[in-house]
Order: structure tokens, then C-alpha cells, then sequence
């Protein structure tokens, strides 16, 4: 699916990742599949609960998937001898939620990129580490960086910590970087910036991303260039190219959810309908999914058979896919595609 | 003066990046050592401990400098006058002078077992947490069995079978007897630590375990682990003088605790003049205890960046 044919640097495949607690399994995540090429952007938008982080820990390697497979330049990475793995280790970066967790509070800064840096042989010296670090801080926008290098998180603000936590991040010359819900602790005025900057990486350092995020409008602002896929309840019901996805949403999820967006004109809120338009506000338990569309409780659209049918995700277009039996039998038929039947 | 930055180590060579110098300079302030005075000097309970400690420390250091006498006479038990300010002992030695000679036992199997006990504690204790499985439940087992072992029972029945020669077995049984305690705290704080993002954020970049477990999580304790250092400190020396104080442990040489068990077994305390020679030492022992006791409350506010700036 990728537009220059290359091997996309991180795949998932059919991934599934099913927790076990004493309370029975939790389905935290079910057959996902996405890929990230060099330089794109991925946005992975969804409510709380719904496996997004789950998803992109699973992409980090931080878990290893009950299902599936989790590939890096092809090479699926469970399965990858230590010299694979360290270079998938390398490769793929990780930028938690919360810049005040993800900073060891008693290593300055200099300390936290120097450390890296060092241990893997990209600075010969401390002297040069200091340089390199000092360049960093000058690529994530901490300027001068000498007035940052001497600090400790405490020391800065959140904004200026998860810079330094994309800086660590950099280290390693990525060619990934996960970003789980990276500026969604930060204040609505420092994440533009934050945003910018991290444009300004994928376009230079042609670093790909995986963008963990809630809000909608960080997606849209972040990766219109890019694609966005839509999860719920552990699976992707809609992913697309990000201004496809926002502009003409097929999925009532992905409608409910732009629908959810606050309007600044008070006018326009009071013509919304209540709960989205949705015919119920509660997000079923994981432990006890419906059956068939597991949105078919909440859904608007509920059709009979939706509720003993599971939708797959299919392509109603180049490059869009749709798990919803309506919609997607809708566009279907408009664009007289004889393809696919509905699953079962 | 060096450059302040706060890993010492990092700084860049002088005279090649003037310019990054005088930031850092700027941005910091004052240097590790200074800034430690002027830590300490906050805290009031915190500097009169550590002036009690390194006064300690230094009469022990110079002694025999100060007042290296301790030749027998035939003045025994003298009362307190200007040749002997304590008076003499039951051999008619300086009883001032065996107060100031006294100390380095003391503090020599203090500190060594002290030292032993927080290196077993942390390094098992770190490790059990980081890697669990079975090698955990096998330091908690052993760590188990050593707490069953009544410490100072044991000592006295050792110190009767063994009679331990010289300080540094006193100073290693003491040590490798006492770490279980601070070996669980350890492990426990380590599996609340491992579990932060940050160490998360250390194993994403590869730095390797063992820099992981002992660079990124054991120094987040730091304050945690000097001030368990130094209530180790004060329970080696209480365990000490207890053996002595029973006779366990060998009598020759001068120390405080042999001076308490002296004066005891040779009716000091029914003898007015030799009071000095039993008050003293206990004397030093408490001022020794308390001194170290007040210099933990410092501690804490110097070990933590978060803590020094305020």
C-alpha cells in the first residue's frame, strides 16, 4: 500500500494481543495490520481503552503480540537474531505520554543524551558526546543548548522535558519514532510548537512516526499528509489517508467521534445531537464484547445482522478500508465495485 | 574552580569551548562542594551532626598526636587531676588519653560492616527485583533465613567459639550478618522504580542491564541507601560494644567498648574516682551515635536534586 513499492519499514500483521487477568482474557487488541514507510506519518486515533497505546507498544517492541506479527524492514522481530534486533532496537524510538515519568529525575540532561550516545559507540569521546547533545537539543528547539545541557528535569517545564525526551529519542538516528500520546500532557499552547518540531523531523531526518493520539484535531494537523487509522474497542474500523478520513468519514465511530470535535460557535453545538448521535454513550467492556460490529450497541446505523455479523475491514476505495457492514456496502454499491460480499 | 556542571565528568575541555563554559556557569552557580556546605548549613540539626562526626573522625585520626601515652603507671585509679584530666585506669594509664585512642576500633568496624552490609544489601537487592524468577526467590529464601538468626546471639556464641583476633572479622560478621533488612527494602523500592518510564526509556536505547539497573534506578535511592549507611553504621557499633561489653570479643588493644567492659568487671562504678573511666566512653559512644543520627536529617536534602533547589 505504500506508494514507492519499498519495503515499509514497520508492519504489523494480523496482531492480536490478549491480556489474561483473573477476571478472564481482555481482547485488548484484535488482527490489526498497518505499516509505516520512511518519512510517513501514521496517526492512530481512538477513545481511552480502545489499544492504541496497547498497539504501539506492541510496534515498540515493548510487548511481545499473543498473535501476529509485529515486522521491522520485513523481518519479523520476535524472530530476529540479537545483531537484527539491536538494529531494530536502534531504529525504532519510543516517546512516552508523560515527560515527568520519562526522564530519570537525578541525570541531567547532558547525562540522559550523553548516555546513548556513549554506550554505543556514536560519540568516540565525552567531549564529542557533549557536542552532539548539544546539537540535539538544538534540533528538538532547546536553544542554547548550554543552558539546558547542566539541567535536571525538575529544572524544566513540561513543554522543555519532552523535547529533551524526543531529543533522547534522536540519539540513535531513529527511522521510527512512536509517539504515544506525546503532547497530549502538554499545554494546548506548547503543543503547536511541539508539533511543528516534530514536522520539521519527519521532513529533514525523513523519520517515520506512529502518532498515538485522542484528538482528533492533533491527526489532522499532524498527519494530513499522512494516513490515520481509526481503532475501537481493539480494532482498526477505518483507516485511510488522514484528510480522506477527516473530510469524509465512513465509519459511524469516525463519524461520531468528528461529530464529538467541540465547535467554537455555540449555534452549531446546539444543532448537534445528543451523545454524537449515538444511540448509546457506553463503551462496552472488553471482557464481554457484543457480538457481531461490537459498535452495533452505539451505532446509528444499526441494521439487523449487525448484531450477529463481524464486519471486516475492506477496501471501499485506493487506499481506504472500512470495517462496517452499512457504509461500506453503501460506497460499495455507489462505486459498482462487485467485489467482496459481506463476511459470512 | 572548575566547571559547575552537574556531572562533573561531562564538562567539556577547558580553554576549547570558552563560550560553553561560562553558560554552564551561569546556569548552575556553585560547585558540588561548596554547594554540599551550603546544603548542610541549612539544616542546623544536619551541620552540628556532621561537625559531632568529622570532629569524631579527626580526633580518632590524630590521637596519637594529641595525646599518644597510654604507658601503664603505677597511679592506679587516680582521680581526676591536671596530669590526668579523667584520672587513670585500673593499670594507671591516662584514661584521657585511652578516650581519645579509643575511637578508631570503633569506627573502623562501624563503617567496614556498615559498608558490607549496604553492598550486599543493594547489589542482591537491586538485582532480585530487576530480574525476578529464581533467583529472587532464592535471595528472598536466604535473606529469610539470615533474618531468623538472632544477630546478637549468634555473635556472642561465635565470639565464645572463635574469639575473633582482630576488628575486621568483627567488622565482616557484623556486616555480612545484618543486610537481609535493608536487602528487602532495597528490592522493594527497585520493583516500584523498574517500573517507571524511564527505565523503560533506558531499555529502549539498549544501555544494558547492568548500567540500567545500577546508573538509571540505585542512584534514585541514593538518599534512601546513605542514610540506611549510616543507621547500619550505628547498629554495627551497638553490636560491637555489646560483644565487648560481654567479653566476646577480644580485649586487647584500647577501645570504648573494651574501656565500658573493663570498668565493669573491674568495679569502676563502685569507685567515685573511676566514674570518668566508665562515663567517657559511653560518653563518645552516645555522642558518636548522635552525631550520626543528625547528620542522616542533612542527607536526604543534599542527595536530592529535587529537594536542593528549594
Amino acid at each position: 500500500m505504500l506508494e514507492s513499492g519499498d519495503t515499509p519499514l514497520l508492519r504489523m500483521t494480523h496482531v492480536d494481543q490478549t491480556f489474561k487477568t483473573k477476571k478472564g482474557d481482555v481482547p485488548a487488541v484484535q488482527d490489526v495490520n498497518f505499516e509505516v514507510g520512511p518519512g510517513q506519518v501514521l496517526c492512530l486515533v481512538g477513545e481511552s481503552g480502545c489499544g492504541k497505546t496497547t498497539s504501539a507498544r506492541m510496534a515498540g517492541g515493548l510487548l511481545k503480540p499473543t498473535g501476529g506479527e509485529v515486522a521491522y524492514l520485513g523481518k519479523n522481530i520476535w524472530d530476529m537474531d540479537s545483531k537484527e534486533f539491536i538494529d531494530y532496537r536502534r531504529s525504532v524510538q519510543y516517546v512516552h505520554q508523560d515527560p515527568y515519568a520519562s526522564l530519570n529525575p537525578i541525570r541531567s540532561v547532558a547525562a540522559t543524551l550523553t548516555a546513548p550516545l556513549l554506550k554505543h559507540g556514536l560519540a568516540k569521546n565525552r567531549h564529542e558526546a557533549w557536542e552532539q547533545a548539544a546539537e540535539l537539543c538544538r534540533r528538538v528547539d532547546l536553544t542554547p543548548p548550554e543552558a539546558y545541557l547542566s539541567k535536571f528535569p525538575h529544572q524544566l517545564s513540561g513543554g522543555q522535558r519532552q523535547r529533551v525526551a524526543v531529543a533522547r529519542a534522536l540519539t540513535l538516528n531513529p527511522k521510527l519514532i512512536i509517539a504515544d500520546e506525546s503532547t497530549s500532557m502538554l499545554d494546548v499552547s506548547i503543543r503547536v510548537g511541539m508539533l511543528k518540531m516534530l514536522g520539521k523531523l519527519r521532513d529533514e531526518l525523513n523519520v517515520g512516526f506512529l502518532f498515538i493520539t485522542h484528538d482528533l484535531a492533533i491527526a489532522k494537523y499532524f498527519g494530513w499528509s499522512g494516513k490515520t487509522a481509526v481503532m475501537y474497542l481493539g480494532k482498526v474500523v477505518e483507516i485511510g489517508p488522514t484528510p480522506e478520513v477527516i473530510n469524509n468519514p465512513q465509519h459511524p465511530y469516525t463519524r461520531a467521534l468528528l461529530n464529538a470535535v467541540p465547535e467554537p460557535d455555540p449555534d452549531l453545538t446546539r444543532t448537534k445531537l445528543p451523545n454524537g448521535g449515538l444511540r448509546s454513550s457506553e463503551i462496552p467492556n472488553l471482557r464481554e464484547l457484543p457480538t457481531g460490529c461490537t459498535f452495533h450497541p452505539r451505532c446509528p446505523l444499526f441494521e439487523a445482522g449487525c448484531d450477529k455479523v463481524v464486519p471486516i475491514l475492506a477496501e471501499i476505495g485506493p487506499n481506504r478500508e472500512v470495517a462496517c457492514h452499512v457504509t461500506g456496502r453503501d460506497t460499495r454499491s455507489q462505486t459498482d465495485s462487485p467485489t467482496r460480499e459481506l463476511a459470512g | 574552580m572548575g566547571i559547575n556542571v552537574a556531572d562533573a565528568t561531562l564538562e567539556p575541555a577547558k580553554g576549547e569551548e570558552p563560550h560553553v563554559s561560562e553558560e554552564v556557569v551561569k546556569a548552575k552557580g556553585v560547585g558540588p562542594i561548596r554547594g554540599f556546605f551550603r546544603e548542610l548549613a541549612r539544616s542546623t540539626s544536619g551541620l552540628i551532626g556532621f561537625i559531632i562526626v568529622v570532629l569524631l573522625v579527626a580526633m580518632t585520626i590524630f590521637a596519637p598526636l594529641l595525646r599518644g601515652n597510654l604507658k601503664p603507671t603505677t597511679d592506679y585509679w587516680a582521680p581526676f587531676s591536671a596530669a590526668h584530666p579523667l584520672g587513670t585506669s585500673g593499670q594507671g594509664i591516662d584514661t584521657l588519653a585511652m578516650v581519645v585512642n579509643g575511637g578508631k576500633t570503633v569506627l573502623l568496624v562501624g563503617f567496614g560492616a556498615a559498608a558490607l552490609t549496604v553492598l550486599i544489601a543493594v547489589v542482591i537487592g537491586s538485582l532480585a527485583a530487576y530480574f525476578r524468577g529464581w533467583f529472587d526467590a532464592l535471595m528472598l529464601q536466604v535473606a529469610d533465613l539470615f533474618m531468623t538468626i538472632p544477630q546478637i546471639v549468634l555473635l556472642a556464641v561465635m565470639g565464645s567459639l572463635f574469639r575473633f583476633d582482630s576488628p575486621f572479622w568483627l567488622a565482616v560478621i557484623v556486616g555480612a550478618l545484618s543486610w537481609p533488612v535493608l536487602m528487602r527494602s532495597i528490592r522493594a523500592q527497585v520493583l516500584t522504580l523498574k517500573e517507571r518510564e524511564f527505565v523503560e526509556a533506558a531499555r529502549l536505547l539498549d544501555l544494558g542491564t547492568l548500567r540500567i539497573v545500577f546508573v538509571e534506578i540505585v542512584p534514585n535511592m541514593a538518599s534512601f541507601i546513605l542514610i540506611n549507611f549510616i543507621i547500619a553504621v550505628t547498629n554495627a557499633i551497638y553490636a560491637m560494644v555489646g560483644l565487648y561489653l560481654l567479653g566476646l570479643a577480644p580485649l586487647a588493644g584500647v577501645n570504648w567498648g573494651i574501656m565500658v567492659q573493663d570498668g565493669w568487671t573491674n568495679g569502676a562504678m563502685f569507685n567515685p574516682d573511676a566514674l570518668p573511666y566508665i562515663l567517657a566512653p559511653v560518653a563518645m559512644i552516645v555522642l558518636l551515635q548522635l552525631g550520626l543520627i543528625l547528620l542522616t536529617r542533612s542527607l536526604e536534602e543534599i542527595l536530592n536534586p529535587r529537594l536542593r533547589d528549594r
